[in-house]
């Protein structure tokens, strides 16, 4: 089943100017794919069109073969937001913030139940967490601080995870923690929408890649297909990042990153 | 001073009022203001209470409870800055000025232009201690519904204000949510305008929940202390302005203050002493001065490779 549709979607913000135009992606259940592209080009467009932030002037969006709406209500997407769109100082602790995703579960009063309870241990659990779930959230470091968003994706038990920029200022054990617990749950059969920076992982955690650039998707398959030096050049406008050859002259390699 | 002095100011019935008034605004407003210093919503919360001086003027004229005529502009406020700022490139803050200060000034030309019987300075600076029967059961009932919502909806808000994406993402409406905060910002502003006034509701708003926010990292005890501070400078502001025969409203604020001085300088953890105290201990460690040893540096070398191709980057 696809866990994802993204057919042939426009959307605006206010203005005239379309923020995104025509994209269409699919993401199948149990796999994952990577976001690629540079800043501005629309990977946050998608994100927030996928979480129904900004209705689609055109085409649709489906997550498990429902609307968006549906999805939301029966908490299929769990989102793990990047580090910059925190508020560290917030009163709450990493408990809290994994309680946070039993929310939408809970009757009207908000008072989590036994189950909610043993999702949020298991979750912390799982992450390697249950020793800091007493901590304010600015305590962390920046690894623990993922941990305990995902903990929260994981209490929510989500379909369809979106992990925004889940590799930022993170050190290289956690970067790893982070894609072998993407691969349990990609065997649990979950599928992960996941932009990121770092191209040279990219083929260690992915089924399949889209190229994002000019506010559409360029490109989307599997990631050995999709990966090339000329896509690469033409999502990055001008050289594959990955690719790169030898420069000759210093001031040359500044211009193939811009 | 004997006790009998300190207890004088009870046997007026006048005072009673104003104590049971000005700690129940203290309350209420205490509670949103958690909400409104945590979203940042405190310039918010001065431009409601500056805007909804032409509906008090209008209702007097009409004859309405002023509540109504506060709360509709307040609401009025809140919707034309959304609207003004989704559809210009002007900053929030900036429309926010513009659209406080363009009702205010409508207000202050209404009152100056029909009547001598409102009676500014009792709008601008509030006027607890001559509150009417119809005044008190207003700020009651304006209170009480205030406080009953934002309580039984607080996790919701809680986590609207703390991360907005993931409540939308969990199917909360998100722009329901936020109306239902701004909306009670309008309704508490409504019930502290008797007590304190418009020109200093923003501080019983943002206030209680800073000081709160400086001495505990948990948002229930943050609320708790809150609703302490707020309870506590209500009461020994009423208190201390009979003896002090000064502003009712200026004196609570005035010891709300005080609270948020001493929370500053004194917060367990995120005071000014203990922040110097931390500082210094950590610099100690990292000098080794009675701590332990710094971990030995990695030695790193660098390798001349022969092949300029293979230049690593």
């Amino acid at each position: 089943m696809m866990a994802l549709d993204v057919h042939d979607v426009s959307v605006a913000y206010g203005g005239g100017r379309l923020a995104m135009r025509q994209a269409s992606l699919k993401v199948r259940g149990g796999s994952v794919c990577g976001l690629v592209g540079m800043n501005g080009a629309g990977k946050s467009t998608l994100f927030k069109t996928v979480m129904g932030f900004i209705p689609p002037l055109r085409g649709t969006v489906q997550v498990f073969e429902q609307p968006v709406i549906r999805a939301q209500k029966a908490g299929l997407i769990a989102y793990v937001p990047q580090s910059e769109d925190v508020d560290w100082n917030f009163p709450v602790s990493v408990r809290e913030v994994v309680m946070m995703g039993r929310q939408g579960k809970m009757n009207w009063l908000r008072r989590p139940s036994a189950i909610d309870e043993t999702m949020v241990e298991e979750s912390l659990e799982r992450v390697g967490m249950s020793a800091f779930a007493e901590r304010q959230i600015g305590e962390l470091s920046g690894g623990q601080r993922k941990r305990a968003f995902l903990a929260r994706a994981l209490a929510q038990d989500g379909r369809l995870l979106l992990l925004d920029e889940p590799f930022g200022g993170v050190d290289v054990g956690t970067s790893e923690a982070i894609i072998s617990l993407m691969g349990e749950l990609r065997r649990e059969g979950r599928a992960m929408l996941v932009s990121t920076h770092d191209l040279g992982t990219l083929e260690t955690f992915c089924d399949e890649v889209a190229l994002i650039a000019d506010r559409t998707v360029l490109l989307y398959g599997p990631t050995g297909e999709v990966l090339t030096a000329d896509n690469l050049a033409a999502t990055f406008g001008g050289r594959s990042p990955l690719h790169a050859p030898p420069p000759k002259q210093p001031a040359q390699q500044m211009e193939a990153r811009p | 001073m004997n006790l009998e002095a300190l207890l004088a100011p009870l046997q007026y019935d006048f005072m009673t009022r104003a104590l049971l008034v000005s700690a129940l605004v203290g309350t209420v407003c205490a509670v949103l203001s958690c909400y409104v210093i945590l979203k940042g919503w405190s310039l918010m919360g001065d431009a409601v209470s500056h805007a909804v001086l032409p509906g008090v003027v209008i209702s007097y004229l009409l004859g309405l409870p002023f509540v109504i005529g506060a709360f509709f502009f307040g609401l009025l406020t809140v919707s034309a800055i959304g609207f003004i700022q989704s559809r210009s490139r002007v900053k929030e803050d900036t429309v926010i000025g513009v659209v406080f200060t363009a009702l205010f000034a409508l207000g202050l030309v209404m009152i100056s232009k029909i009547s001598s019987e409102v009676h500014l300075s009792h709008i601008l600076f509030g006027d607890v201690l001559g509150i009417g029967d119809s005044e008190l059961w207003q700020t009651v009932i304006a209170g009480t519904i205030a406080l009953i919502v934002t309580l039984l909806l607080r996790k919701d808000l809680l986590l609207y204000v703390f991360d907005p994406t993931h409540a939308r993402s969990i199917g909360l409406n998100t722009g329901v949510l936020n109306y239902v905060l701004l909306t009670m910002l309008a309704l508490t502003i409504v019930t502290a305008l008797q007590t304190v006034g418009v020109i200093l509701v923003v501080a019983m708003l943002i206030t209680p929940g800073a000081t709160a926010y400086l001495l505990t990292d948990k948002f229930s005890k943050m609320m708790w202390i809150a609703v302490a501070c707020g309870i506590g400078s209500a009461i020994i502001g009423t208190y201390g302005s009979y003896f002090l025969d000064g502003a009712t409203g200026a004196c609570i604020v005035l010891v709300q203050s005080i609270f948020f001085l001493l929370a500053f300088i004194f917060a367990p953890k995120h005071g000014q002493l203990a922040r110097r105290r931390q500082q210094m201990a950590e610099r100690a460690d990292e000098l080794g001065e009675g701590g332990p040893p710094a971990a030995p540096r990695p030695v790193l070398t660098r390798v001349r490779t022969s092949s300029k191709g293979q230049a690593s980057d």
